[in-house]
């Protein structure tokens, strides 16, 4: 309860005391924060959901091989060389993981899919294991993002501050991208229409391979953003990210990407509300209430299209 | 081959299965691994094929089978420890506010029921959803269940984050086998009634099944319930076998172990999960092992060997059989006494044409 | 009595903006045929789909047996959007699902086959016995319906052996030719013991010869089941040859309706399927 005035913000503005607002800013910034790495993963889930209509359970878990490649490289190459070497060997992981798991089973029923990528999730949570030997790896901290500001009473590393920023950059980039270019047209006709857009000649292979391109980039993003805010990596650092970050991608209405941003944001900010409440158990519950909720009361999501079946 | 027949024999070969296990139990150390195997084999299988009846038969894709089997281990734990020894287990919770014990039958079957009410209360809105809302949906709500059970305020009921342990468990193999057998044997006789055919309908074509006139609501929930039952009664041999039990075991990577079980053995074969259920075991936890031990051929050090390699084989194997044999083992066809009868007659048959 | 056993009062249907049914009624008699008929996408699926619960029409009502069996009038967003007339008539919202309205005694066949398609011809006309069956989980499980059981199975094999398709009875449905796939599909209709069928394209996909078949059979059904019998088709030889009635519709709104002579030859009726030409 001590957070009331908090959900009243604009009415009571000026009844806020100072002390709370140092009390409870930490968890805000830091629900911004995640809540925008969230965002980042999210966006990979939505855009794969959006043209294949497969939740891809394996989402989270190339967003922790990216943490360790982050880890392994960090120790042999100079900053400048392993922040592009993680982008590259996680798109490239991404693009495989399509290739090989996926694409084999573009006619086969949905179920099929959805088993191979919970199979390909447990491939990369077990190779994860045997290259780290079961132990827990230091992620490495990564100078400018990693050094602590102070903002007004609060304290706090720069990547909280980076983070949303950049998330919203990265989002309005890839929008430009969608509604704009040739690959972003070809996109948008096969969420819309699978089978039409194969018979009009687009190549199918080569869009889904995109959309995975830049799910697997802006995991990997999201996954040097995320793990900076925490000490270390295990094979199964993935999968909880990755769950939230499909229920944002659900929350904002599936196959929407302002949707999944904004999905993420709330469910950052909620999420870390309720550790500050010392609730920090039904943390992660909160999250799937929350998407067992929408779902029941509005499937479509916040910004989510109708789709009617046809009997 | 008549069906009487086809019967007695089925029964009869399982009792000599039976037999054979028991007799392995009576041979073999009892530390030694295929006893390991066996035990959890049975559970699993008795949980592969409680899925199976819902993503198999009924066609719900549902991932919050280690939801209710934490469900089911915790109910059957909470209810049987001794009176006696509650003080100490619970001991950050004054001794816990279950002061009674019942037998472990009735704790089973307790288990099985709470899973069950469970899932009729979350089935309410869940069953709604479509495929992999379903999914997600469900694999939410096991997550739920997981905070809930290691929350300090249920402390007195749960034990918090700390374990339950000193509650009967079993001590002959003979055990598990039987109340998998029982169980399984009521999935199967469930699946070949007039219910089972309206699950299958449903499965094939919800619009037909519903324009047949069957309720999908109720239908459905059945279907879940009735999984969640017998999830719930293989989480509660699970908690047998481990001796102790912790929220935070029940993972959603065990879910997908069990969904993996089930595509292996074949969505829709129940004795397809049953085989696969024994083969997962066995291969992780006994045949592959040798690949987790380093390994020289005279002075030769066989390359990638050590910990962890057999799990990244292991995963290797199911993505195989995910990727190129999707049937699985069995398929959707069971394995029976008269489908073999069938098979050497047709090949028998044909050889004597051919004569 | 009035003799009818289904009526439709002012179905209209809207998808967003769109108007699938406008202000459609219909009565349809017992022991008739009646067929329904219209160019693609005329919206004659939709109103079957509003008359078996399959959609929630936007407004109407519909009487089965006179008594009201469906009933909703615009409301939530559609209140603001709606287009049709009779906005104000209904006030009360009756919804029954797909399943009871089975039950009541509407049978239905699906455009595009809808057989359980893993499952056995038998297994398939089982089905649709399970609904009225006297029994429950555990007396089905453990068999002690068995009397129920064994009176659902001799049920189901008359049937067939009436439609002459008990030597089909092992063989998975979908495995089955297109043509039998139809019959199976009508079989499994009647299963459900029905007093309304109504059937959604029988004869599509069909050669001369098979459609004549279907007429024969269409009649006789109607005759030894004591059926009423409410079809869209397009074949015209089918639907010229057996309906009682014929009821046109065209971009949603009924044009005319009659015998099927009338319907021959009226004006309106040649323009929808034909078109006017502009000049006209």
């Amino acid at each position: 309860m001590v957070l009331q005035p908090f959900f009243c913000k604009g009415r009571f503005k000026r009844e806020v005391p100072m002390d709370f607002i140092s009390k409870n800013l930490p968890y805000l910034l830091a629900g911004i924060s995640v809540g925008g790495q969230y965002a980042l993963i999210a966006i990979g889930y939505t855009m794969v959901y959006g043209i294949l209509r497969l939740i891809n359970f394996a989402h989270g878990d190339i967003f922790m091989v990216a943490a360790l490649v982050m880890v392994y490289a960090s120790a042999s190459f100079p900053l400048y060389v392993t922040i592009p070497l993680v982008l590259v060997s996680t798109v490239l992981i991404g693009f495989i993981v399509e290739r090989v798991a996926y694409k084999p089973l573009r006619d086969a029923p949905r179920m099929s899919i959805m088993i191979s990528a919970i199979g390909v999730s447990y491939l990369l949570q077990n190779l994860a294991l045997y290259i780290t030997g079961g132990l827990a790896q230091i992620y490495p901290s990564i100078p400018l993002i990693s050094n602590s500001v102070s903002i007004g009473p609060a304290t706090t590393k720069v990547v909280t501050i980076v983070t949303p920023v950049l998330t919203v950059l990265l989002v309005i980039l890839l929008m430009w991208l969608i509604n704009h270019t040739k690959i972003g047209m070809a996109m948008r006709a096969v969420a819309d229409d699978f089978e039409t857009s194969r018979l009009m000649g687009i190549k199918i292979n080569s869009v889904i391979s995109m959309t995975f391109i830049i799910g697997s980039f802006l995991a990997a993003v999201g996954s040097l953003l995320y793990f900076t805010n925490y000490a270390s990596v295990v094979p199964t650092s993935g999968a909880m990210p990755g769950l939230k970050a499909f229920v944002a991608a659900v929350f904002g209405g599936i196959g929407s990407i302002p949707g999944a941003m904004i999905g993420a944001f709330i469910i950052g900010i909620c999420e870390n509300i309720i550790k500050g409440l010392g609730w920090t158990t039904f943390s992660d519950a909160f999250t799937f209430a929350l998407l067992i909720v929408i779902l029941v009361v509005k499937p479509t999501g916040l910004f989510g299209e109708r789709a009617t079946d046809k009997v | 081959m008549s069906k009487k027949a086809n019967g007695i024999i089925s029964a009869l070969l399982l009792l000599a299965l039976f037999g054979l296990v028991l007799m392995l139990e009576r041979t073999l150390p009892p530390t030694h691994i295929a006893l390991t195997v066996l035990k959890k084999g049975c559970i699993y299988a008795l949980v592969a094929v409680s899925m199976n009846l819902l993503n198999g038969f009924t066609g719900l894709f549902s991932l919050g089978q280690a939801g209710f089997m934490l469900i089911g281990a915790y109910t059957y734990g909470i209810l049987t420890i001794p009176v006696a020894d509650r003080a100490s287990v619970y001991q950050y919770f004054d001794g816990g506010i279950v002061q009674f014990s019942v037998p472990v039958i009735v704790g089973l079957i307790a288990a099985g029921i709470t899973a069950a009410f469970f899932a009729w209360l979350i089935g309410l809105p869940v069953l709604r959803l479509k495929s992999d809302y379903l999914a997600i949906a469900t694999l939410g709500f096991a997550e739920i269940i997981r905070a809930f059970f290691q929350w300090d305020k249920l402390g007195r009921l749960t034990n918090g984050s700390n374990l339950l342990r000193k509650f009967p468990t079993f001590n002959s193999i003979a055990f598990p086998f039987l109340v998998t057998v029982v169980c399984i044997g009521i999935m199967v006789l469930i699946i070949n009634s007039s219910y089972g055919r309206a699950f299958r309908a449903i499965r094939d074509d919800e619009i037909a099944a519903e324009a047949m006139g069957i309720n999908l609501a109720k239908h459905k929930r059945m279907a879940f319930c009735i999984s969640s039952f017998f999830a719930g009664v293989g989480g509660a041999l699970l908690a047998m076998y481990q001796t102790s039990i912790q929220a935070a075991t029940f993972r959603s990577s065990m879910t997908y172990e069990i969904l993996l079980i089930v595509v292996i053995g074949g969505i829709g074969s129940v004795t397809g999960s049953c085989i696969a259920a024994f083969l997962f075991i066995a291969s992780s936890e006994w045949w592959l092992r040798f690949l987790d031990t380093e390994m020289y051929i005279g002075s030769f050090k066989v390359p990638l060997l050590r910990t962890g390699f057999r799990k990244v084989v292991f995963s290797v194997i199911v993505m195989a059989v995910v990727l190129f044999a999707r049937r699985g083992i069995m398929g959707d066809r069971e394995f029976s006494v008269a489908g073999i009868y069938n098979f050497f007659k047709k090949k028998f048959g044909r050889k004597e044409a051919a004569k | 009595m009035s003799g009818n056993i289904l009526r439709a009062e002012n179905i209209t249907m809207q998808f967003g903006g769109v108007m699938a049914v406008d202000n459609l009624s219909l009565e349809v008699n017992e022991g008739e045929i009646v067929a329904l008929i219209g160019p693609n996408g005329a919206g004659k699926t939709t109103a079957f789909n509003c008359i078996t619960g399959v959609y929630e029409p936007t407004n109407g009502c519909v009487y089965f047996c006179d008594e009201l069996m469906l009933e909703s009038y615009p409301h939530g967003k559609m209140k603001r959007i709606y287009q049709g007339s009779n906005a104000a008539k209904y006030t009360k919202r009756v919804t029954l699902s797909p399943d009871k309205i089975t039950k009541l005694g509407i049978a239905r066949t699906f455009q595009n086959i809808r057989l359980f398609s893993s499952m056995t011809v038998f297994e398939n006309v089982l089905i649709a016995k399970h609904m009225r069956a006297k029994q429950n989980l555990l007396t089905a499980a453990f068999r002690l319906n068995y009397a129920e059981e064994n009176r659902m199975r001799r049920e189901a094999m008359e049937l067939l052996e009436m439609q002459n398709m008990a030597h089909l009875k092992n063989e998975i449905a979908g495995s089955l030719p297109y043509g039998i796939q139809r019959r199976l599909e009508i079989a499994r209709a009647l299963a459900t013991d029905p007093k309304l069928l109504l059937l959604d394209e029988p004869a599509a996909g069909m050669n001369p010869q098979e459609t004549q078949e279907l007429t024969d059979f269409i009649r006789q059904i109607r005759d030894d089941y004591h059926l009423t019998i409410f079809m869209i088709e397009h074949h015209m030889d089918l639907v010229m040859q057996i309906s009682d009635r014929i009821y046109v519709l065209d971009f949603g709104k009924l044009i005319t309706h009659g015998t099927p002579e009338a319907v021959q030859n009226d004006q309106r009726v040649i323009d929808a399927y034909l078109g006017v030409s502009e000049d006209a």
